[in-house]
């Protein structure tokens, strides 16, 4: 057989998930080959032409924070960006960004192309080598072989990938590309379980033939925004995208239709998400809704083509035409793509340690939608440690885990391997217990220190960051030792800021608190220093919330005494006594690391977890005789 | 679970008269027994020398005496858990042990798990390696008892309330989370104001529960008993024999007693909870199935389970069945209609369950009734019988989830009268819903995700 190369690590696929595999293994020193089945898809954006929202935008900072390239791939090519929920409080402020798609796709090319230590090659993956349960490379489909320690599969939807559009339906991945159809059965030789979910995505429509004088205008905010910590674009195009809203005649077309629907004859097997029904769907099931709301976005500021956000379909294309010309500003629309539903394997993601790579083959790791996962930016997540910890393999370290008291990242990794999912997963906002602590505000004050250690973050990141953190701690110390006494003058300044009269002394930091005070406001009154936006963010939210903060810092602490105990690796949960049946088949199958993990698999009882800490003792005391 | 909490329980069974112990162990349990303990000439419990006893009283919160007391005070290691370890010896009434554990509780320490005190003594070293598998034992069978108790003894009733109040807070979260999750979507905001009015509606309903708890049915503690048998064999008529007042319907047709009924007796100074029953029959009367399953369910929570047999009739098959199902538990077969000619083989009985008592009384006549009253207080005494830690804790328990869910409503209404976000609201309201699910048994899932795909349509 053919060898054609050898490497550290090998990506397979080269979506969100690959792009930051890669890079993250290249960055940290290891010779790392990404592959991909079609050099013009890399990074492409299959469905929504955007980038974060709640939870999301959450998953993106944390990238930029720890050395990952999506948010700044994204501030350089999007075309949009809006800060939502701003009056819902600093910890679901959610950052969201109108990508341009084929700008995102070939700046991430230009990317992945030029990082030193990585090759990208067009190569379609048919098999995975193994050796002892340990990886020893891949072969392609015209046979040659090529060597490497780990592999990451970054598949996304293209493993056996099946495309549904209303009547017709092929093997193939989304957007005319071809599908992997033999890495399947490649992975199930090896023992891995797949899982079959489906997913779907509107039409496409032609922007000269949508009438927007008929719809609403939804603008970018005027204040420019930038996901990542280190981009400075204070000028940016905004795009506006546009609203409009189903009625009862759409409703009407789709229901007597729906005998032609995949969904409901059968062909659709695949497990759906709950959070993005097709149209059909939502007609179904919300049959009392008279309209439906739905986004007219621009794919980019290169084309016509234009994503109907909210109808999402795969019914056949005489339907989705005539339902979409019922709808206000669509009368007259053509589509250029249609919408349709793809089916696709993927892994059950309990079969990964928390640092993605398989318990039962060395080596060889799992990330993005091929872990049952919904999403750009829970991809792109997923790679980034995927990436991570295959390097830090090759380097003989520890795994790089986060918890879920550190990261969003953390709680998407820790639900998907300790939980699993029966349906592609999204993050949101609810799923995180810590949610006050876990804001996209303070990503980087959170893990810019890890990214450093672990080699990810340059020295021009890790200043800005020390330079940020030191000012917030200036300023939080200035705040709290300047104390200000009911005097006339301090009495009048507090009325300019339309605040109550002082009765005694107090501290800035204590004045602060109050909701009508902001640090601009002292600043102007009491002299203070102009600090940067950011910085005076981090002082407000940290006065303004403290709180609510420590509550759930003291809640962190409480569990983390269970996250730090942790469980060997080779435990035989079958010879422990006094287990619960249930605890006992659930433990074997999920190994949790620690015993905080544990305590998350439904079916282990607060006993079984007793009786885990009795055994740990009981074997701790026996490694001391 | 957490090593360096306080906890606090009832170390003797519970019965009347004698001394009942409640024992608190780690860091803070002097600093708890100081808030409670005034001992004579004022001393307080952390000038107590180590391993004496002292007398004094327990104080509550509002500086009333609660109990007499004897306060033992054992800094660690020298302890059975090597933590500072603190012991009320008080009134063994169920009444004093329960007010001063709930206010030990209330003074910061938490209830301790089944089996905790043990578990502790072990990770600290104080029991040695032989004896893990005995500890792992004690917490194995005491968590299945108590978990059994804990939702055994919620009524229908209080569990089906509990979780209508759940249920209504769920629905407050899931509509905020939706929001705040789907900001895109046209989801209609709740505000602050509807959220506050919602929250306000619930404390009253736990407020009301509260109110009712020293009287009502939540701490209405007892020893847990029983009633079985076929229909028209006479368990309410000795039920009401042993109430002496005529309570449920006592008739000739069988099945009469449709509901399940609860009743209170004393009985030589033991508080029994006797539960009467419909007949364990294989039925196809739908009523009176719902009465033969529960009945079953009975059978495997109770302390004590008097089975009723008809003397005047052979045993059937289903009789015998029933008898199986009590090998294994603490019961008395009692052949009533000992007025009538006795048909049923006595004999077979007793072969069937050897060591059980088998009784012949009258409930027409009143026959056999001190006897079984005196066997009742004897294998009470004589340790046969001993009251599940369950019924008694988890009544103080409740209560205590109950007061903390409280204050989390409480505290929701500060962070909306401080006119703070969405995200801060929802923080003590997810807190009083898994304090509340903690009462009712049920676990947390992914509820809150399903209930708001189930309630707002959302998509993409």
């Amino acid at each position: 057989m053919y060898k054609a190369g050898s490497y550290d690590v090998i990506v397979i696929g080269a979506g969100h998930a690959g792009s930051e595999a890669a890079l993250a293994a290249a960055r940290m020193g290891c010779n790392t080959l990404l592959t991909t089945l079609n050099m013009d898809n890399i990074a492409m954006m299959p469905c929504n032409p955007a980038v974060g929202g709640p939870a999301k935008g959450h998953l993106v900072r944390e990238i930029d924070a720890l050395g990952g390239e999506m948010g700044i791939n994204t501030d350089k090519t999007c075309i949009q960006m809006r800060m939502l929920n701003t009056g819902k409080g600093p910890a679901v402020h959610a950052l969201r960004a109108q990508a341009d798609k084929q700008l995102y796709h070939v700046s991430m090319k230009e990317t992945v192309e030029n990082q030193e230590n990585l090759t990208v090659k067009q190569l379609l993956i048919d098999k995975i080598l193994t050796s002892d349960d340990t990886v020893t490379g891949v072969q392609v489909e015209t046979g040659e072989i090529y060597e490497s320690k780990c592999i990451i599969i970054a598949s996304g939807t293209y493993l056996r990938g099946k495309v549904i559009l209303g009547e017709l339906n092929y093997s193939g991945g989304p957007h005319g590309q071809r599908a992997a159809e033999k890495l399947s059965d490649s992975l199930k030789e090896i023992g891995v379980k797949l899982m079959r979910f489906k997913t779907g995505t509107p039409a496409r429509v032609d922007r000269r033939t949508v009438d927007f004088s008929k719809m609403l205008i939804q603008p970018g905010d005027e204040d420019v925004h930038n996901f990542s910590f280190m981009s400075d674009i204070e000028t940016r195009e905004q795009i506006p995208c546009w609203l409009t809203y189903t009625n009862e005649n759409t409703h009407e077309i789709i229901r007597s239709n729906l005998h032609r629907a995949p969904m409901y004859t059968g062909i659709i097997e695949g497990t759906g998400p709950r959070y993005c029904p097709s149209i059909e769907d939502k007609v179904v099931r919300f049959a009392e809704k008279t309209a439906h709301q739905l986004f007219v976005e621009p794919e980019g500021s290169h084309t016509n083509e234009m994503y109907v956000q909210g109808m999402s379909t795969s019914l056949p294309i005489d339907v989705q035409h005539a339902f979409l010309r019922t709808i206000p500003g669509l009368e007259n629309v053509e589509i250029m793509r249609p919408g349709y539903a793809i089916e696709y394997d993927c892994v059950d993601p309990t079969q990964l340690k928390p640092s993605l790579e398989f318990k039962a083959i060395k080596g060889l790791f799992s990330a993005g939608q091929a872990n049952g996962t919904s999403g750009y930016e829970e991809a792109a997540a997923q790679g980034l440690m995927a990436g991570i910890n295959a390097a830090r393999i090759i380097k003989a370290e520890q795994p790089f885990i986060l918890t879920r008291a550190e990261a969003y990242i953390g709680v998407l990794i820790d639900d998907l391997v300790t939980k699993g999912t029966n349906e592609p997963y999204r993050m949101m906002t609810s799923r995180a217990e810590y949610r006050l602590i876990l804001r996209q505000d303070n990503a980087d004050l959170r893990l810019t220190d890890k990214g450093r250690q672990i080699g990810l973050v340059n020295d021009e990141r890790y200043n800005r960051f020390v330079t940020k953190r030191d000012d917030i701690e200036k300023t939080l110390n200035l705040l709290s030792e300047t104390m200000i006494t009911p005097t006339a003058e301090n009495q009048a300044k507090l009325a300019a800021l339309g605040s109550a009269e002082l009765r005694t002394g107090t501290t800035l930091y204590d004045l602060l608190r109050r909701t009508e005070i902001n640090y601009d406001g002292l600043r102007e009154q009491f002299g203070l220093p102009d600090i940067s936006s950011a910085v005076k963010l981090q002082v407000e939210i940290t006065v303004k919330y403290e709180g609510y903060i420590k509550k759930q810092i003291e809640q962190v602490e409480r569990s983390a005494k269970l996250e730090a105990k942790m469980l060997p690796e080779d435990i035989d949960y079958s010879q422990i006594h006094g287990l619960a049946g249930e605890a006992r088949q659930k433990l074997g199958k999920i190994r949790p690391i620690s015993i905080g993990q544990a305590a998350r698999i439904s079916g282990v009882t607060p006993a079984d977890i007793s009786i885990l800490m009795i055994y740990l003792e009981q074997e701790r005391r026996k490694g001391e005789n | 679970m957490i090593q360096e909490d306080t906890i606090s329980a009832v170390a003797t069974a519970v019965g009347e008269g004698g001394i009942g112990i409640i024992r608190l162990s780690g860091s803070e349990s002097i600093k708890i027994a100081n808030k409670l303990f005034q001992g004579y000439r004022g001393k307080k419990a952390e000038q107590l020398e180590s391993h004496k006893a002292a007398y004094g009283h327990i104080i509550s919160l509002d500086n009333s005496v609660v109990d007499e007391v004897l306060l033992l005070v054992m800094k660690g290691p020298n302890s059975y858990t090597r933590e500072d370890v603190v012991e009320i010896h008080c009134h063994g009434g169920p009444i004093p042990l329960r007010n001063i554990l709930g206010l030990t509780l209330k003074a910061g320490a938490r209830l301790a798990e089944p089996g905790e005190f043990t578990k502790r003594a072990f990770l600290n070293g104080r029991l040695d390696l032989t004896q893990a598998e005995a500890v792992i034992d004690v917490i194995r069978a005491k968590t299945d008892a108590s978990l059994r108790m804990a939702v055994g003894n919620l009524s229908g009733q209080l569990s089906e309330k509990i979780r209508g109040l759940r249920n209504d807070i769920l629905g407050m979260i899931a509509h905020l989370e939706a929001a705040i999750d789907f900001p895109e979507e046209d989801i209609e905001e709740i505000a602050a104001q509807d959220v506050e009015e919602r929250v306000k509606v619930v404390r009253q309903a736990i407020n009301y529960l509260l109110s009712t708890a020293n009287t009502g049915r939540i701490l209405r503690e007892g020893l847990e008993t029983v009633i079985i048998g076929k229909p028209n064999v006479g368990k309410s008529s000795l039920l009401n024999a042993l109430l002496k007042e005529k309570r449920a319907i006592v008739t000739d047709i069988p099945g009469t007693t449709r509901d399940i009924i609860e009743e209170f007796v004393n009985i030589g100074g033991i508080p029994l909870k006797i539960i009467d029953t419909a007949g364990i029959r294989e039925t196809d009367d739908v009523v009176e199935k719902i009465g033969v399953e529960k009945a079953k369910d009975f059978i495997n929570r109770a302390d004590l389970i008097l089975m009723i047999l008809d003397a005047s009739k052979p045993l059937e098959e289903e009789d015998i069945e029933v008898l199986h199902l009590l090998k294994d538990k603490k019961a008395i077969i009692l052949v009533n209609k000992s007025d009538l000619p006795t048909v049923i083989n006595l004999n077979e009985i007793q072969d069937r369950l050897p060591g059980k008592t088998v009784l012949k009384i009258s409930t027409i006549e009143g026959s056999g009734l001190s006897e079984l009253e005196k066997i009742i207080a004897d294998m009470v005494y004589g340790g046969q019988v001993q009251q599940s830690d369950g019924t008694f804790v988890n009544n103080v328990r409740q209560v205590e989830l109950l007061r903390q869910t409280d204050n989390y409503l409480l505290e929701v209404l500060h962070t909306i009268s401080a006119a703070m976000p969405p995200d801060c609201v929802v923080v003590d309201l997810r807190a009083a819903w898994d304090k509340l699910g903690e009462i009712s048994g049920d676990t947390v899932g992914e509820d809150i995700i399903d209930q708001i795909f189930s309630q707002f349509c959302i998509g993409k």
